[in-house]
Parts: structure tokens; sequence; C-alpha cells
């Protein structure tokens, strides 16, 4: 990939903090999402927990449904591919989708390698549990980070372990004099230059959102609080009791996640949230995939 | 001088950054008591334009920011805040602060593979600005003859002002180059005195 379509890549994602990116899979969700607010929209033809519920193999969604979604709506449109498979991911930037999630939500298309995500024009948000997953990813052409929280599941735990275990990581880096970065980098199995960026600048080269697990405005305004920059909600809207008036509360959450008071009222009478499953009680776990 | 910067959804510390390093105090604005603090000036970020109008209107924001526009206060806009105060899109009136008299066109350059880097002159301001376009819009056309075109690329009219309000579909505050804030923080200086 050019240097300048890099720079512009980690730059959409920057103009997307703050806000709040959904799942959707119909052009009328879309619609409904854009209108309450919603940064972008991740196309799949079923959200995170039907994918857990219907089990079997999960793939790139149909691109006429993609499409469908790009039509329907202004702001940026997003779509997975599974890991490591490449001709998908050539498949999206084909249709010139605005951003690619390589997926641990679908199944992995590798078992060992990612896609060479240098190769590419379009840009790749892609999964981390910690600090070297993250830099793993970045390396590899990645221009968005987001945690790996179970997806489908309602429950907030992993995503909240992940950004708390890559805060504390970061911190430790900044912490270092720099001739331990070296030992460092091997560590965490990631690139020095990356490494070293981070113990200079306190944060990840690129944009770092909250995912998986996000059900609520509280649960929003948690993950922005442990440093997340913007936060993506799949299942979590859509089967809900009310998503139109779900989605905005999520999203005014998001700009105002210190205000308590504000975050009480928001949380009123948004009906039932979904009902979601322990991280106990599910047989697979998703952020295990691709590492 | 203390610069409001609009924080509902973007990248408003990126201008933070940039107007902190010039020496300016700035200070957020996400809801309704931040607004009502003092200021000298408002700096409306980059963002998805579509969010930050739903976020304005359901915090009660829109028509006391507008009131100030109209009332004098200086404003700049990039990108989604070009869109915000441009009183029509395609020709058509639109929905978001409507204080500009310029006719935008968003997401003019296609999706995210549109989105381009460029070197421009900015009349008066600098002769090579560097400027980013993110899925930007540009601007078709003035409405009134108060509003001053000052760039173009390509044929596009890419940076606008009218008397205190200053607006480029580009994002200045992505690059090191900082000649359009220390253009804005004069222009502030002068009406000021």
């Amino acid at each position: 990939m050019k240097e300048d379509r890099q720079a512009l890549n980690r730059q959409l994602a920057q103009m997307l903090k703050g806000g709040v990116i959904m799942d959707v899979t119909t052009p009328e969700q879309a619609r409904i999402a854009e209108e309450a607010g919603a940064c972008a929209v991740m196309a799949l033809e079923r959200i995170p927990a039907d994918i857990r519920a219907a089990g079997g193999v999960s793939r790139m969604s149909d691109p006429k449904m993609i499409r469908g979604i790009q039509e329907a709506v202004s702001i940026p449109v997003m779509a997975k591919c599974r890991i490591g498979h490449i001709a998908e991911a050539q498949i999206l930037q084909a249709i010139e989708i605005d951003y690619i999630d390589e997926s641990e939500v679908l199944s992995p298309a590798d078992n060992i390698y990612h896609i060479d995500k240098t190769k590419f024009d379009v840009p790749f948000v892609c999964g981390a549990k910690n600090l070297g997953e993250a830099l793993r990813r970045i390396a590899e052409g990645a221009t968005m980070i987001r945690t790996k929280g179970e997806p489908g599941t309602g429950d907030v735990v992993q995503a909240v372990s992940h950004m708390r275990l890559m805060q504390s990581e970061i911190r430790r880096l900044v912490s270092m004099s720099e001739d331990e970065l070296f030992e460092a980098a091997k560590q965490l199995q990631a690139p020095y230059e990356l490494v070293k960026y981070v113990h200079e600048n306190g944060k990840l080269p690129v944009v770092n959102f909250a995912a998986g697990g996000v059900a609520t405005p509280a649960d929003a305004a948690l993950m922005m609080q442990l440093g997340a920059e913007g936060v993506f909600v799949g299942s979590g809207i859509f089967k809900s009791g009310n998503p139109q008036k779900r989605a905005a509360a999520i999203v005014q959450a998001v700009t105002n996640y210190q205000d308590a008071k504000l975050l009480a009222e928001l949380s009123e009478d948004l009906g039932e949230a979904m009902v979601g499953i322990n991280e106990q009680e599910i047989e697979l776990l998703m952020a295990e995939r691709g590492k | 001088m203390r610069v409001a910067v609009l924080a509902l959804q973007g990248a408003f510390i990126e201008h933070e950054q940039v107007l902190q390093k010039l020496g300016v105090e700035t200070f957020e604005v996400r809801q309704l008591q931040d607004w009502q603090q003092p200021k000298d000036a408002l700096i409306i970020p980059g963002g998805e334009s579509t969010t930050q109008v739903h976020l304005l209107n359901s915090l009660g924001l829109l028509h006391p920011i507008r009131q100030a526009i109209l009332e004098g206060l200086p404003v700049f806009g990039t990108c989604a805040g070009l869109i915000l105060l441009a009183k029509q899109e395609d020709g058509h009136p639109r929905e978001g602060l409507c204080t500009m008299d310029i006719d935008v066109c968003r997401n003019a350059y296609g999706r995210q593979l549109g989105s381009f880097q460029a070197t421009g002159e900015v009349a008066g301001i600098a002769d090579k600005l560097p400027m980013t376009f993110i899925r930007a819009p540009y601007v078709h056309r003035a409405l009134s003859p108060e509003v001053e075109i000052l760039s173009e690329v390509d044929g596009r009219i890419v940076a606008v002002r009218q008397g205190h309000q200053l607006a480029t579909a580009f994002h200045p505050e992505l690059t090191t180059d900082h000649h359009l804030h220390q253009y804005f923080i004069q222009q502030i200086n002068r009406l000021s005195a």
C-alpha cells in the first residue's frame, strides 16, 4: 500500500472517533442507525447473536446485500471478511467498501496467517485482546483496532478485560527505559518500531474502539471511560425491544460518557435489552480465533 | 483567548492539539452547560455530519450555537464542520447550523477509495498548503457575494470565508502546516479589537 493510502485510512478512523458503529442487516436497519446518529454501519447478513445461534460456517455477506445498504445511507459502510480470506477482502474492495473488518465473528479461513493488509487500498479494522495482537495487526496494515469482546452475547466482560489489559500494557511500555524496549518487543511478538512508538506516545498509532457485548448506554460509557475512542454495537441494538431509542441513547452516551446524570436519563425506558448469554455459558470463544 | 471546540463526535482532539501548540486555550463542548462558558470563537471539527447534526439537536445545542454565529461569533468548520455551516446541499435547504451562504455536495469524491491528499493555494493565507480530503465535501457555489472563495482544487471550491465564518472541505488539523489555524486566530484578534 502506498504510504498516503495508509495515512488516509488511519485518518478516516480518526473521523469516526467519539462515534458508534452499528451492525445492520437490512437497508431499513441502516437508515434507523443513521437517523439515530451512528457514525458508520457494519453491513452483515446475520448479526453475531444469530451467527452464534445458527452455528456452521459463517462467511462474508452477499455483495448485493451490502450494496443495498451502501445505497441506503450516506455514512461509511463497513463489512466483514473471514480472517485470512484474501479473496473475500478483494471482493469487498471491488464494491468500494469504506472499511473491512477482518473479523473473528466469521469462521476463520486461515488458522495461521492474517491478510497482508498493506496490499489493499481500502482500510482494515482488526480485533485485538492485548497490545501484542494489536501491534501485529497494525504491522500487517490494519489502520484501526477494536477489542474482541464476545460478539452476540450482550456480555461486556471480555471487551472490558481486553481494553484494561491493553491500556495497562501501554502504561507499562511508557514507563520502560529505552534499552528495555527491545526485550519488550520480543515478549510482545511485535515489531520494535511500533513498540517504540507506543513508548513515546502512550497510545497506539491507530484509533482503538471497543467491540463485543456492548448492550446499554452504560456499557458504552464504561468502555469510553476505560479508554476506548468509540464503540461498535452489534447485536445489542436490533436484538432489543426498541432499537431506535436504544441506538440514539447509546450515541449520546458515547459523547457524554462522564455525565452520570445524563446517563441516568438516557438509560430510562429503553424497553427490553437483549437477553444475552454469559461468557461461561457459551461453547465458542470467538476471541480465541486469530492471534 | 478561549476557543470552544465542538466535541460531540469526530476529530476534535486534533484541533485542540493544534490550537494548544499555537498557545491558544481551548475547551470542549459536549452539552449546553459547556457551551455557556465565555468564548471568543468556535471550531467545528471533521467527523460524520449526520451524527453531529443529530447530537446538536438532541442535546439542545443547535439553536444557541446558530444564534451565537449569527450574532458574530467567529467560527471555523472543517469537512463535516463546513457541511454543518452550509445553508444548502445540492441546491436544497439542509438541516444544520445553516449560517453560511454556500451550497455543498456531501461525499463529493465518493467513498473512502476517493479520499486523497493534495497541495493547493489558499488566497492570502498559504501558497502551498498540504490538504487532506477524507470522504470530503466540496462547495458547488456561493449563494451570495459576501462569500469569498479562498481555494479551489481541480476546479472545485474547497475553502471559503464569509465575514467571521471560515470553512474548508479538507482537514488542516491533520497536517503539520498550521497556516489556517494561525489565520483563524488572527481573525479572532482582529474581530475582537
